[in-house]
């Protein structure tokens, strides 16, 4: 699939990259249908965000449609067809700071939990598209998302 | 002493023998090789082959730390006496000197490490951490209790299956170093549940360790503080431990790492993975990693020892 890739600073190439696939039982799987650059990923394209790697997929404002769910997904949550809106923090729903509506602060949700930790004094979620501090997880500006967690953060767009 | 130790100490002593028999035997003939000249050299290298001889016995009937450290203080006189030919007035051969001085260099440096080790045989390393996890104790000791999910969530460990039929005995199974597998026994020695869990390493164990996990309520109704205590006795004393932390491998950080996956397991149900950290939590692998781009079907996950793989769906 095409995804925006960091290449270096002021550096941005849209390549050929592998598509997501479900990896732990409470992902889903997102066709995106509309993406946005934000206004921090100038700061990922400036370079002042440490931690970013060659080829990192950016992006973490995007909605799409559900076209796959893991299997620890809860039936009434999330299925396959709907339209969802994605937050950028990845929160799991059931830590301290995301029991305390801290989403941002989730405690389990970055696999690289120690670095960021220690610089910012707090626990810091995961979120897509936005350096190895947050996580490493690949963003929205592609043609599908792997999105942890698709119980706690997806929003199910209603239907007219 | 460990047989790490007794294999070191032996074959220093067979060092030892290989060089100081000659030099008792025929001390005139291994100071013209070495490029001394004169009998107090001759003298002294009868002198110097005597003390290696003795220490050779010593190290291969029964090695011990003392005897390591004789050495080290041994082959430094040597290195003083071998300096004082080289810048003295005798008529030596300066280059052969130079030679054996340093190799005599490099055999001291052999023998501190070695007598290192062997000092720092049969420490204890206690490492401890503790976590806070947002569910009751009883949760949380249940989940602790059960010892052969343990792989799910510990780096390094491979398997452990529970023996007894009162559930107290187990059989572990860790990763060693270089592709190596560690195996013992273990038994429950203290459990209350929703309090404390305690074990200890059967007799006969390679590397013998205990631990003991203690729950207690967290503040503010925040849920459980999880203590954890691991001890065991680190073969290679404080070098072998220098040397792990260079490869990342301190118990402390792999304690703080698995105790932060075991929280991962108890509140979400899952090992948090990323693209660029398919690996879950590990400090020594947060940065460089993988890029963030999805994996690709036939991409192989590094390290090795992936946690929590079998999660997937």
């Amino acid at each position: 699939m095409k995804a925006t890739c960091w290449t270096g600073r002021n550096s941005v190439e849209v390549l050929d990259v592998p598509e997501p696939r479900i990896l732990n039982p409470r992902d889903c799987i997102v066709r995106v249908t509309s993406t946005a650059i934000c206004g921090s990923d100038l700061h990922l394209l400036d370079g002042y965000i440490p931690s970013m790697q060659k080829g990192d997929v950016l992006g973490h404002e995007f909605m799409g449609e559900v076209v796959e769910v893991g299997g620890g997904v809860p039936a009434g949550k999330v299925k396959v067809g709907d339209r969802v809106v994605v937050p950028f923090p990845i929160a799991c729903g059931a830590c301290g700071a995301c029991t305390s509506g801290l989403w941002s602060c989730c405690e389990n949700s970055n696999p690289n939990a120690g670095i960021a930790e220690k610089l910012f004094g707090h626990p810091v979620s995961g979120i897509f598209g936005y350096s190895h501090l947050t996580g490493g997880y690949a963003g929205g500006q592609a043609e599908y998302v792997r999105v942890p967690f698709a119980d706690v953060g997806p929003f199910k767009v209603p239907d007219h | 002493m460990t047989r790490t130790t007794a294999i070191t100490g032996r074959s220093l002593g067979a060092v030892s023998a290989a060089l100081g028999l000659p030099a008792v035997l025929a001390p005139d003939r291994v100071a013209k090789a070495i490029g001394l000249q004169g009998g107090t050299a001759t003298a002294l290298l009868r002198a110097v082959g005597a003390a290696e001889l003795a220490a050779a016995s010593g190290l291969l009937t029964a090695p011990r730390p003392w005897q390591l450290w004789a050495r080290v203080a041994g082959h430094t006189l040597d290195l003083g006496l071998l300096g004082v030919a080289l810048t003295g007035r005798g008529s030596h051969d300066r280059g052969r000197l130079a030679a054996v001085t340093g190799a005599i260099a490099a055999i001291t440096a052999t023998d501190i490490v070695a007598a290192l080790a062997a000092s720092g045989d049969g420490k204890v390393v206690e490492a401890r951490s503790a976590t806070t996890i947002n569910k009751p104790a009883a949760e949380v000791y249940a989940a602790w209790r059960r010892f052969d999910d343990f792989p799910r969530f510990m780096a390094h460990m491979e398997e452990v299956a529970v023996t007894g039929a009162d559930g107290r005995t187990s059989h572990w199974r860790a990763a060693g170093p270089a592709g190596t597998s560690v195996e013992w026994d273990a038994t429950i020695t203290d459990d209350r549940p929703g309090e404390r869990i305690a074990w200890r390493s059967d007799d006969g164990a390679a590397v013998p360790n205990s631990g003991e996990v203690r729950f207690g309520p967290a503040p503010g109704g925040r849920g459980t503080e999880v203590h954890v205590t691991l001890r065991h006795e680190l073969p290679g004393g404080e070098v072998g431990r220098a040397v792990a932390r260079c490869f990342g491998e301190d118990p402390r950080q792999q304690l703080d790492d698995d105790l932060r996956r075991f929280k991962q397991i108890v509140e979400t149900g899952e090992v948090v993975v990323s693209d660029g950290a398919p690996w879950g939590k590990r400090a020594r692998h947060e940065f460089p990693q993988r890029p963030a781009q999805p994996m690709a079907a036939t991409d192989t996950i590094a390290p090795s020892s992936a946690v929590g793989m079998e999660a997937r769906a």
